[in-house]
């Protein structure tokens, strides 16, 4: 951990560590996860229900795109603010008794959080559901250390107790069915009867009493915290269950672990925030209970009290202006059940503590985009920018991933040197990659041409699932060792040269024939070699038009004005005229409107693929959502 | 170690920004005042808090007690905060007695959480309570008590006097004190963990009545 000072501004970036590494890439991951039916299921039951609740309680609220409005602007507040802003905080939590520690990493997080927790002389803390301390494997570093850490969150414990991996940030068990729940319950929990049946009802009321004990003789606690207030030192944590109530407030000792992102600069930022996270999030409109402490109160609630201020990576996140606005994300969740990627993937796929779209933007930039298996995440969504639609503080996801990609490949191509700290096992990401990558290419192609045979709802989601694979794959495949032209990029420059001249385009075109006679009978092609061959892997290419647009046109363009002639339209103003022009101008300089992109900058190989898809979830099409959005908000007011 | 942590975290940081960012204008168009009647309000209020599942019931100063009594039930030992106006409360029977909390867990008449499980009830008033979500906000003061009297007993009857309903939260919000240990009640505890169906009652107090005083 070295810092060079050179008296410049300039500190290299160090990227996080924990559990925000995927241990397996996000295309070979979701191909596992893609083959488990029940948890698809339960997954699309859960995000569709919620999807709707929270879409009822958003259009009850006339001023949203308001309270969106200064979410986001206090939030990118906070951001520019951040380093004067958390000084502020420290002062007034240690003004009100609290003790504020500084935690450059997840080893560096956990060890003080074990060392407090030896202080008070136990080997048992409760804790309150945490996307922090989960990032940073403390429940795992405390076990390491002889201590044993009580999830208390029903969902939570649900997946200690079944020794799983939470697959949502909002629901962590949400793919457990009640069966399997029961199952889990009666398995591990001490004093559990045959009787103990699968109604959530049942179920609940065995967490009350497995807990109940635990909750009133614990002398440590541990959270996380949902908002820091800077100008009071106040501490806020939004729950249901009352479990997040009986950890801030029973023990002596509270420890809460907070990403230094997770600051407002006042408490009258609160009013923003509690209007749109309960709303976002589990679509009530209000959370059953919520919390709020500065420091120590003498007589109420724990004795000591310490907040842990996480690092681990935000700041590198924080040092690339394209994409530190994920560190914006409230973590409520609304992105993921809306992900048509995430529906099919599961929340398992991503690797990281972060699933869904917000991870794929959050995890990569954390770890650093060098880190090889979360290299992956930026592919996986198809860019429909409904995650950006219903974030809560605008935070452009779509927009990020295309950033993230672009940032990817000039990091695979040694185009970027990366000023950060090299994130573990991820030294020579080019090498790395290949192996893998290779690997996932057997994978598909046993698949076949699976994308076609199987029903429309198999089919569409085996394109979800791979559609992100083979973009990513694609892309690597093109790209083998740093600097060295590849396929792709051979391909897109014979693209550039061919495509930037109407001459050389229109000479390409008299070769359509060929494509016809390749397609034969059933008018489709259904093997292409090399890279684009990734493309018929999972569909055909329709045969090639017998001629060209711009051949058609030159025979055909004056037919529009003959006609018109006939109806009695005629003058300089009209439209026709202007066509005219427009054809008469594109003969002129060899280009046409129908000529196709007329990119002229020369190895845009990437850049083009970027820019593309940049265009696929340009604003206009967005701001349509929105102002629809908008339209159903004005009418659910009614 | 600690203060070496804070110095590197904030050079970090400081590198981060070195594009140095602008702050925006933070636009706060959403509504800070309500523009409904108080019968509105109220009467929002009291939906909602049904929507959650708590029990709602608008009283008098005169018919309070009775409805208190109603609720404890003939037998009851129940809690409240030393500073809860008492003429608010049923008499005192043999089997229907309050327990006065001193509001400092560090006293020795304090309730320990053990005293506090085996209590039937807790009876509190409250600092002020959001229409639109349906918010009850308890702040910790003399009629409110400390945080663990309203949490551990299963049965929470909570006063909310008419003059502290308020329609939005910007409004709720400006009539706490930011330092206060502050918890904000949308009925009773809850959780959706299992496949999305909601069940009421955890961890929390399972039956929560509200009485609208006025």
């Amino acid at each position: 951990m070295s810092v060079t000072s050179l008296g410049m501004p300039a500190v290299r970036p160090v990227h996080g560590q924990g559990n925000l590494h995927a241990q397996v890439a996000f295309p070979k991951a979701a191909k596992k996860e893609l083959q488990n039916e029940q948890m698809r299921a339960n997954i699309r039951h859960a995000t569709h229900t919620i999807r709707h609740k929270r879409a009822g309680v958003v259009g009850e609220v006339p001023d949203w795109s308001e309270l969106r409005d200064a979410g986001s602007a206090i939030k990118e507040t906070v951001m520019a603010h951040l380093p004067e802003l958390l000084e502020q905080f420290e002062q007034n939590v240690v003004a009100q008794g609290g003790v504020v520690h500084w935690a450059r990493d997840a080893d560096e997080a956990n060890a003080i959080v074990t060392r407090l927790v030896q202080e008070q002389d136990t080997t048992d803390v409760i804790k309150v559901k945490s996307m922090a301390t989960q990032e940073i494997g403390l429940d795992e570093h405390l076990a390491e250390h002889g201590i044993t850490a009580t999830e208390t969150d029903l969902a939570e414990l649900i997946v200690q107790l079944g020794r799983d991996k939470p697959s949502h940030i909002l629901v962590p068990a949400i793919h457990k069915n009640r069966e399997e729940i029961r199952e889990i319950f009666s398995r591990e929990m001490p004093g559990v009867t045959d009787e103990l049946t699968s109604e959530p009802r049942v179920l609940a009321e065995a967490a009350r009493q497995h807990l109940r004990e635990k909750f009133l003789t614990s002398k440590v606690a541990i959270s996380g915290a949902n908002f820091g207030i800077a100008d009071t030192g106040t501490l806020s944590v939004v729950e249901s269950e009352g479990n997040g109530r009986m950890c801030l407030t029973l023990p002596e000792t509270l420890i809460t672990v907070m990403g230094i992102e997770k600051l407002l600069p006042t408490y009258q930022d609160l009013e923003v925030f509690f209007q749109l996270l309960p709303r976002s999030s589990t679509g009530e409109r209000m959370n059953p209970y919520t919390s709020l402490w500065t420091g120590v109160t003498p007589g109420d609630g724990p004795k000591n009290f310490h907040v842990v201020l996480l690092d681990n990576g935000r700041s590198a996140v924080l040092s690339d202006p394209k994409g530190r606005s994920a560190l914006h994300c409230i973590r409520c969740s609304a992105c993921l059940n809306v992900c048509p990627v995430y529906e099919h993937a599961g929340g398992h796929s991503y690797g990281s503590t972060y699933p869904g779209p917000i991870g794929a933007i959050l995890s990569p930039q954390l770890t650093g985009i060098t880190s090889e298996k979360n290299a992956s995440l930026p592919y996986a969504s198809s860019l429909c920018g409904a995650c950006y639609q219903v974030c809560p503080v605008k935070i452009n996801i779509p927009d990020i991933l295309v950033h993230l990609r672009d940032e990817d490949i000039r990091t695979q191509h040694g185009q970027r040197v990366d000023q950060s700290a090299p994130a573990p096992a991820s030294q020579d990401p080019a090498v790395g990659g290949q192996d893998d990558w290779r690997e996932e290419k057997s994978l598909t192609q046993d698949e076949g041409r699976g994308g076609q045979d199987t029903s429309p709802r198999e089919g569409s989601l085996q394109q979800l699932g791979s559609r992100a694979r083979r973009a990513g794959r694609r892309v690597r495949e093109a790209v083998p060792s740093r600097g060295l032209p590849t396929q792709m990029d051979a391909m897109m420059k014979g693209a550039s040269f061919v495509m930037s001249s109407g001459q050389r385009m229109a000479m390409a075109e008299r070769g359509l024939p060929l494509g016809r006679v390749v397609a034969g009978r059933d008018h489709a092609i259904g093997w292409l070699p090399g890279v684009v061959g990734g493309w018929t892997d999972e569909r055909n290419v329709p045969e090639p038009p017998r001629e060209s647009f711009r051949n058609w046109w030159k025979k055909h363009e004056g037919e529009t004005a003959e006609r018109l002639e006939r109806d009695g339209v005629s003058g300089a103003e009209d439209p026709v005229s202007a066509d005219d022009a427009a054809a008469r101008h594109s003969a002129a300089t060899g280009g046409s409107p129908a000529d196709g992109p007329g990119d002229d900058e020369p190895g845009a190989g990437p850049d083009a693929v970027a820019g593309a898809a940049s265009e696929s979830t340009g604003d206009p099409e967005r701001d349509n959502i929105e102002r629809g959005e908008g339209r159903q908000q004005n009418g659910g007011r009614a | 170690m600690s203060a070496d942590a804070k110095t590197q975290i904030l050079e970090r940081l400081h590198g981060a920004l070195a594009d140095h960012p602008q702050a925006p204008e933070v636009p706060r168009g959403y509504r800070h005042t309500s523009e409904l009647s108080r019968e509105e309000i109220v009467d929002m209020l009291e939906d909602r808090l049904v929507d959650y599942k708590a029990n709602v019931f608008r009283e008098t100063t005169q018919t309070v007690a009775d409805r208190i009594a109603t609720q404890l039930g003939a037998s009851a030992r129940y809690v409240i905060p030393e500073g809860l106006d008492t003429a608010l409360l049923p008499e005192e029977t043999a089997a229907r007695r309050a327990i006065v909390d001193p509001n400092d867990g560090r006293k020795a008449s304090a309730l320990t959480v053990r005293d506090l499980n085996r209590v039937d009830a807790v009876v509190t008033s409250s600092t002020v309570s959001c229409a639109q979500t349906g918010t009850i906000f308890l702040s910790g003061r003399p009629d409110e008590g400390r945080r663990a009297i309203t949490l551990v007993p299963d049965h929470h009857i909570c006063i909310v006097p008419l003059d502290t309903v308020v329609e939005l939260i910007p409004e709720a919000m400006s009539r706490v004190e930011p330092t206060a240990p502050t918890t904000m009640i949308s009925g009773p505890s809850a959780t959706s963990d299992i496949e999305l169906e909601r069940v009421e009652g955890v961890h929390g107090p399972r039956t929560l009545d509200v009485i609208l005083l006025g």
